[in-house]
């Protein structure tokens, strides 16, 4: 009999409690909702085909390549909202990889409903997770995009062929990261949409990301295979990043 | 004919315990029990910088940590585990290997470094290209020089493998096996390994067994003197990379190859001397097998080499000059840095 009143006090103290404080978070939290975000990789308008052995394509320079991997991360996605504001979606890191499929079609999920104009994330992991221990999900180091010699991500990684390199076998290995100077290659992509994103519950709004492969090697230094075709890391991945710091994306379609 | 098979059997069988005896193999008890551990900030110790928030040692993250360093599983053709460069009786260093010895037998570059206060380090191996406790064992595991394998394959063979799913629910509260918790399981391992309990220790932290015979004391003033700008207590080395004048030019460019600075050629990190009478053969290529060798190095053979440290060249002198009863002294110091009770602790050795 006592246990039962104690039993029963204690409901009535939880219920009132409960009352006492009306979940105004709920009404406060603005409305949240989804983004598909399409990858698309390319070269040079072309459709980027791996190991594509019937046709080679040529570089800024004019040397002919062929490429069998195409790896990349994106991380700290931000949206930027009519009024400028920039949102931040939190724990945002992606990982897409041409060799399977499933990494090219994406979602941000968890973003304030509302109207957007543009887009900023990260190309490659930010410097904190780049040093932060043994991580998991996409940023696993068993998914092949971390050094384990020289601890960090490789942010973007292609490799290939080329007859003009002067590699083993004509191998053309860019395996770009590094997250501290002077041969810090995280680089920020910053692009306004060509029209208006409305993001809103229940809803599934579109984004085109096409990513092209050739801009590793054009922009600020025309990439010549028979003097770079090896990079891991240090001065020539510097070379790299800053040339595709502009050119490696582009949206090209919104969706709402 | 019946007979003549059962015999036959038998004597197989005799043949293959023996050979597995011969070969020293014992395997791995995976059912030894949890010691209870606790990680602990020796008194005259600072404070680490792993800072253990999101992987706090557990008696079953250590026990789980512990089995996976011994666990030849992890290398490629099942042959090598941690343990096999790192041995516990070295203060988990490489006895009598001037540099590592990987599958297939392929000789790697670099002498295995000593495992112990791994907790105070920001960096990991000779030229510091590791960042984290956490992913440092990734380097072997990877090295085709060394276990050659990959983090896919080490966690399959360990999802395979019965014994390990009870190990990690034990330690992480579910089955999963995933790089992460076998990299935390390992690192609860390796920062447990705490050396603090040498003479040295006693001496310093006013302990019975502390106390410095006048030939010890003479060594460790000397020490103070001319060794501890780079071997600095208490963990008898700053963590910087420089080069003591071992060659002109190095073979191995060093801490070079992670930070691409010509400046940084031929350097290479100050390795502590806790527990150094243990860990023969010495320098990054292990080229000196005794201490003598090593301080006559310093006395009379540094080398002006582009980047040799200043330290090493006062005063129009490469090296340090020290004179025969010095060097005496100096090694008789050092050996107060043994630390017995570290390198006989059986939490830390194989679970036989």
């Amino acid at each position: 009999m006592k246990k039962n009143l104690l039993f029963l006090a204690c409901l009535i103290a939880i219920t009132a409690t409960a009352f006492a404080n009306p979940p105004k978070g709920k009404t406060k939290d603005a409305k949240k909702g989804n983004l598909a975000v399409h990858f698309k990789n390319v070269v040079d308008g072309k459709d980027l085909k791996l190991n594509d052995s019937t046709s080679f394509y040529k570089n800024a320079n004019g040397d002919d390549f062929k490429i069998t991997t195409f790896k990349y991360y994106i991380s700290n996605v931000s949206l930027i909202a009519k009024n400028g504001d920039k949102v931040a979606i939190p724990d945002s890191y992606f990982l897409i990889n041409a060799a399977d499929s499933t990494t090219l079609n994406q979602q941000i999920t968890n973003i304030p409903e509302g109207k957007y104009t543009g887009i900023t994330f990260t190309i490659g992991v930010d410097s904190a997770r780049n040093f932060a221990g043994a991580q998991t999900g996409v940023l696993d180091p068993a998914k092949g995009m971390f050094w384990s010699w020289n601890s960090g991500y490789i942010f973007v990684k292609l490799e290939g062929e080329s007859p003009k390199s002067t590699a083993k076998k004509n191998r053309l290995i860019f395996h770009i990261g590094g997250a501290k100077a002077p041969n810090n290659t995280i680089r920020t992509f910053t692009q306004k949409f060509p029209k208006t994103l409305k993001i809103s519950e229940g809803k599934l709004p579109e984004l085109e990301l096409v990513a092209n492969a050739s801009a590793l090697f054009q922009g600020k230094t025309t990439v010549d295979f028979a003097k770079l075709n090896f990079t891991m890391g240090g001065p020539n991945s510097v070379i790299v990043a800053d040339n595709y710091a502009d050119g490696l994306f582009k949206i090209t379609k919104v969706k709402n | 004919m019946k007979v003549k098979g059962i015999v036959f059997l038998v004597l197989l069988g005799f043949i293959t315990i023996c050979t597995a005896f011969n070969y020293g193999f014992k395997g791995i008890n995976y059912g030894i029990a949890a010691d209870s551990v606790r990680f602990a900030v020796p008194a005259n110790f600072p404070k680490p910088v792993y800072d253990f928030k999101d992987n706090p040692v557990t008696s079953n993250g250590f026990k789980l940590g512990r089995i996976l360093f011994y666990d030849p599983i992890i290398s490629k053709d099942k042959s090598i585990s941690c343990a096999n460069c790192h041995q516990s009786f070295a203060a988990f260093a490489n006895l009598d290997h001037a540099v590592s010895h990987g599958v297939d037998e392929c000789l790697g570059t670099r002498n295995a470094p000593p495992l112990f206060n791994l907790a105070w380090q920001k960096e990991f191996m000779w030229d510091g290209g590791v960042h984290h406790i956490e992913v440092s064992p990734m380097n072997a595991m990877t090295n085709p020089c060394e276990m050659a394998t990959d983090l896919n394959t080490i966690v399959s063979r360990l999802q395979e493998t019965k014994a390990y799913a009870p190990l990690f629910k034990a330690a992480f509260g579910t089955t999963e096996i995933n790089s992460q918790r076998v990299f935390r399981a390992m690192a609860q391992f390796t920062s447990m390994l705490v050396s603090a309990g040498s003479k040295y220790d006693k001496y310093i932290r006013h302990e019975n067994g502390g106390a410095f015979s006048p030939e010890e004391t003479a060594g460790y003033a000397l020490f103070k003197q001319k060794c501890n700008t780079c071997h600095q207590e208490p963990l008898f080395t700053d963590l910087s990379y420089r080069s003591n004048g071992l060659d002109i030019q190095s073979e191995d460019i060093g801490r070079d190859s992670i930070t691409h600075l010509e400046a940084d050629r031929g350097k290479f990190r100050v390795p502590s001397l806790r527990n150094i009478e243990l860990t023969s053969p010495y320098m990054h290529d292990g080229r000196f097998e005794t201490l003598e060798q090593v301080l006559a190095h310093y006395n009379a053979g540094v080398k002006p080499g582009a980047n040799l440290d200043p330290a090493l060249h006062q005063n129009n002198v490469y090296g340090i000059r020290l004179t025969a009863i010095e060097q005496n002294q100096l090694i008789t110091f050092l050996k107060t840095l043994t630390d017995r009770d570290f390198v006989n602790d059986k939490r830390f050795q194989a679970p036989e």
